[in-house]
């Protein structure tokens, strides 16, 4: 299918790569025009993480009204969508499979390409989406409940993984540590509030491979902080969560900086649900400034699963290479590199 | 025109048509691939029924109980397609549409589908004859086979036995006197009858919007059930 890519290109994206059921309208790759997220938070808290088959039920029953209110909110007619995205993966399969299968089938009945998309490459275009003045060479951390990244983006496409997670993701990591605390879940935003009435200095946990290349570790910090606790069991929890988000921090920012440094980046670009920490956006803006990086802090919105990065991935990759077949089914373990085909 | 989608079960199928007759009907045993095979064999059974897509009346989709990615597929499916054309859905129970694999039966027909696990989704029907909606006897239920096997036992006539489910317990049910397994030909409901069942119920005008549709898994994820019991024992 020959299919020309504009800056009045319209793209409808759904997500329902994990625990949130997203539609965006967005045109040209850049201009949102509409980013709808229904997420399932509430309905996994009990359980203290997400479980797939229940964020698979609530996608379906999701998955039209958010598609609806996207087109409503954009003031568009369907007739006015030139091509639909989907994230094929990685994630969890059978969620993907109901945002997938909506937008093949939105397709097939609008007679218009469809796109599966690789929701890795997607944050790494969140960032850009913000800042549509950024660069390339970027570094780009990616740090979320499944992710801890440190990406080189040389240019639309072309992504190199210089470090990342040997054990836990950065996200796991702060929900392991928040369970343990009885803090609830999830364990970023609730850790994030208290430590910052918390002492960041109370106890020095340890920074692990800080001086060995560009991967990370998180799953000794969580078992020294549990260790600390039991040893010391009068201890403020308050002081605890500033103490464990300030080593988390350190490390992140320590090694997106030095993966900066190495391949002459001309800026750090945040991604990814934990890169809404307001700990880790202050000191990452601050130290990365410090080291002669321009810093983008994408909104919000747009750190945390969102289809609005979906669309402008699926932009860039139409104008590339194309539309898919309707045959595309979800690649749960799909690597950053990887097309879903 | 009504389109049928089947994606509950190991095939995946797709059929066209209406309470008169099938106009087109694909089937692929595909027990992994429901997403990857499904839009393009609705895309090729209308281009080769010669049916467009505002032809179609009204969509129909096997609601379950079966697989549950399965079940998904189809029915995000049939739910953007109905959106999107504005048009009616009809949800079809699996056992339902099983029980038209033995449409012809005078006899009471039962059908089971293979819930994993050591477990069987249910149902009993009187049929009514060729291309008619099957009268439940029972509503569908999720159970051991051998409490099945209790059932027809306690029920004590013959009856027609059809579905994956008798298939895989095959061994609890050959020995019952009342019980007569048809085997291995009808084993998975068809789009057709998914077709079949729409048709009349679109008749009736019993049908529902895209945001209306409701699964019938029969079972609570695991992680439900656990944390049901955890919370029990407190
Ligand atoms: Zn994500």
């Amino acid at each position: 299918m020959s299919f020309e890519v504009t800056e009045s290109t319209v793209v409808l994206a759904i997500e329902t790569s994990c625990d949130e059921t997203a539609a965006s309208i967005v045109m040209g790759g850049n201009d949102v025009l509409s980013s709808i997220v229904s997420s399932q938070i509430d309905i996994h808290a009990r359980f203290g993480g997400v479980v797939p088959e229940v964020a698979s039920r609530a996608h379906l029953e999701s998955i039209v009204p958010v598609i609806d209110a996207a087109i409503a909110e954009a003031g568009i007619l369907p007739s006015r969508i030139d091509a639909v995205a989907a994230t094929a993966g990685p994630g969890l399969i059978g969620a993907l499979l109901v945002g997938v299968s909506a937008a093949k089938s939105l397709a097939l009945v609008w007679d218009k390409p469809f796109i599966g998309i690789n929701h890795l490459e997607a944050h790494l275009y969140a960032g850009l989406l913000d800042d549509p003045t950024l660069e390339f060479p970027l570094v780009v951390l990616l740090v979320s409940g499944g992710h801890t990244m440190i990406i080189h983006m040389k240019g639309h496409g072309d992504y190199t993984v210089l470090g990342r997670t040997i054990d836990d993701a950065a996200g796991e990591a702060y929900d392991k540590v928040a369970r343990f605390l009885d803090l609830g879940y999830p364990g970023g935003p609730v850790i994030d509030r208290i430590a910052s009435e918390g002492n960041p200095h109370a106890v020095e946990f340890p920074r692990a491979m800080m001086h060995d290349g560009l991967d990370v570790s998180f799953s000794g910090l969580k078992t020294s902080v549990i260790n600390h606790v039991r040893k010391n069991p009068g201890m403020s929890n308050v002081d605890i969560a500033a103490s464990f988000q300030a080593a988390v921090v350190d490390v992140l920012c320590a090694k997106t900086i030095k993966a900066a440094q190495q391949v002459g980046a001309q800026g750090i670009v945040l991604g990814g649900g934990v890169s809404a920490n307001s700990f880790l956006r202050s000191e990452m803006s601050r130290r990365g400034e410090e080291a002669g990086f321009k810093v983008a802090l994408p909104s919000r919105a747009m750190c945390t699963d969102n289809a609005a990065m979906i669309a402008a991935a699926a932009w860039h990759r139409l104008k590339s290479d194309g539309p898919r077949e309707l045959d595309c089914g979800a690649y749960p373990n799909l690597k950053l590199a990887e097309v879903p085909r | 025109m009504i389109l049928g989608i089947e994606t509950a079960v190991e095939h995946v199928g797709v059929a066209l048509g209406d309470h008169r007759g099938i106009r087109a009907h694909t089937m692929v045993a595909s027990d992994r691939r429901h997403a990857e095979s499904l839009t393009p064999m609705i895309r090729f059974a209308m281009q080769q029924a010669g049916v467009e897509m505002t032809d179609l009346s009204a969509i129909a989709v096997d609601v379950g109980p079966g697989l549950f990615t399965g079940m998904r597929v189809g029915m995000a499916t049939a739910q953007s397609m109905a959106w999107a054309l504005e048009i009616p859905l009809v949800p079809v129970c699996s056992l339902d549409a099983l029980a038209m694999n033995a449409e012809m039966s005078e006899l009471t027909v039962a059908t089971a589908l293979d819930a994993r696990r050591g477990e069987v989704y249910w149902s009993l029907y009187r049929m009514r004859g060729v291309g008619m909606e099957p009268q439940r006897l029972t509503e569908p239920v999720v159970s051991s086979p051998e409490d099945l096997a209790v059932h027809l036992a306690d029920r004590a006539e013959d009856t027609i036995c059809v579905g994956s489910g008798f298939d895989r317990h095959a061994e609890l049910f050959e020995v019952s006197p009342w019980a007569q397994l048809v085997g291995h030909d009808a084993l998975f409901p068809s789009a057709a009858s998914v077709v079949t069942l729409g048709g009349h119920r679109v008749m009736a005008d019993d049908t529902v919007t895209a945001m209306q549709l409701q699964p019938m898994y029969l079972r609570a994820p695991d992680a439900e059930i656990n944390w049901k019991t955890r919370e029990g024992s407190r």
